[in-house]
């Protein structure tokens, strides 16, 4: 079977062979491509991405999380070079990123020195623009102060803010902050309320993409792996005929398609988590060494005008057959 | 051990006397017949999740994960900074009552302290 899904049956362009081959792969590399506001998906593996789609698109963006500098621990000691690894496979990519989105837990503890390390490697990106939005691990002890001024200086309030880029309209939420005893990740009344504004202003053709740290969708509640208040922001964004989420948080690839809106989480470059309710917690997972490259990644999207599709390509920084460690299931 | 231990649990209860939560003064902290006990956090969760304590009691709590956790009153009484692993944090409780709390940074990590 190749590794594209070369049919796309209903309108949310992604098919059921095709969802349960990217649920096949999460955690080794997919390709998802998001066409007039919905998700296909590609499974990648050593080969390059489909030429036909890619050729095709308008703009590529890249998504990266979870760096989690300054983390030392077994899961991997070296947080450093997996990120510049994950760098490395940015600047290979076929198309060059226009930008490139972090989506949070930059670094371990919110210390300036490794937001500092995080910094200097992620100079060496060859991109136009580095976005950022944190994660529970960037504002420990100050709210968030110390990201924000490295950042988010132009944001709004804890941290949020929009873009235009090429006529799709890109939306950074925090909700890291202000976390109530109990529930999950937040995102609170001020910025819905800016989040409903924002939209306000845009016609419901237009493309949007959200990013955030933590799953705006319930992912795992028992593991805090969801965010209390997001089915408001999904409720403004129902409108809106292509939407895509994109999350980190929980290190590992998962999709979802609910009508209009994709929701994707992407790898960790620093280290994976377990499986939802496959450990005690969801801490940092140590795998055997030979494995943890094939286990962290970057992601690749590309926009193709008109279409409405997004083409969402999650690779690993070491392919995962070199392991011997193949995925092979759901493929029917 | 115990005097570091006790110095932290000072410098902690300045804190939490500035949140108005302990009646707390340094000297007293420094009797080393004051009750202690104990909480550990591993995977993801307060060990244990309920402790009761009689009046005075140090409580010092031990982070064993591999991630940072805080220990933060729901009723904004005491709030530790973040603990990376290892890293602990010591509270004199001077007044009865239950003091629930949690983790800032993964806010389903709740427990509770209850002194008698």
């Amino acid at each position: 079977m190749s590794n594209y899904i070369e049919q796309n049956l209903n309108p949310d362009g992604i098919d059921r062979r095709g969802f349960l081959k990217c649920m096949a792969w999460a955690g080794t590399g997919t390709l998802c491509l998001m066409q007039g506001g919905v998700l296909t998906s590609f499974a990648f593996g050593a080969e390059p991405p489909h030429g036909a789609a890619l050729a095709k698109a308008d703009f590529a963006f890249a998504q990266i999380s979870d760096s989690h500098i300054g983390f030392n621990k077994a899961a991997n000691p070296d947080v450093t070079a997996t990120l510049r690894e994950a760098i490395a496979k940015l600047n290979a990519l076929p198309r060059a990123p226009e930008f490139v989105l972090h989506t949070g837990d930059l670094s371990q503890l919110s210390k300036p020195d490794e937001f500092d390390t995080l910094d200097e490697s992620l100079k060496d990106v060859r991109t136009g623009a580095i976005y950022y939005v944190p994660g529970e691990h960037d504002v420990l002890n100050d709210n968030g102060a110390q990201f924000r001024e490295r950042y988010g200086k132009a944001t709004k309030g804890d941290g949020w803010y929009s873009f235009d880029h090429r006529g799709v309209h890109f939306i950074g939420l925090v909700n890291v902050l202000n976390l109530k005893a109990g529930g999950l990740g937040y995102l609170g009344p001020d910025q819905l309320a800016w989040l409903k504004d924002d939209l306000s202003h845009l016609k419901h053709s237009t493309p949007i993409v959200v990013f955030a740290h933590i799953p705006l969708w319930s992912v795992y509640p028992a593991w805090g792996w969801g965010t209390d208040d997001s089915e408001q922001a999904l409720a403004y964004l129902k409108k809106f005929g292509s939407v895509t989420v994109l999350n980190g948080h929980i290190h590992q690839v998962m999709q979802k398609v609910e009508g209009n809106v994709t929701f994707h989480t992407a790898m960790s470059t620093a280290f994976p988590q377990p499986a939802p309710g496959s450990a005690p917690s969801p801490g940092p997972m140590k795998v055997p060494d030979d494995r943890l490259r094939s286990v962290l990644g970057i992601r690749d999207v590309n926009f193709v005008r008109g279409q409405h599709t997004l083409a969402v390509v999650d690779s690993t920084l070491q392919d995962e057959s070199a392991t011997g460690a193949h995925g092979s299931g759901g493929n029917q | 051990m115990i005097r570091r231990v006790l110095g932290i649990g000072c410098l902690f209860a300045l804190f939490a006397a500035a949140a108005s939560l302990c009646a707390h003064d340094c000297a007293h902290a420094d009797d080393t017949k004051a009750p202690v006990a104990a909480v550990t956090i591993d995977n993801f969760s307060f060990n244990p999740k309920e402790i009761t304590v009689a009046k005075g009691t140090i409580v010092t709590w031990t982070n064993r994960d591999d991630v940072p956790h805080t220990v933060t009153s729901t009723q904004q009484k005491f709030r530790s900074k973040a603990l990376d692993t290892g890293d602990q944090f010591s509270l004199t409780f001077s007044e009865a009552g239950t003091y629930p709390y949690f983790c800032s940074v993964h806010p389903m990590m709740t427990a509770k302290v209850i002194v008698q």
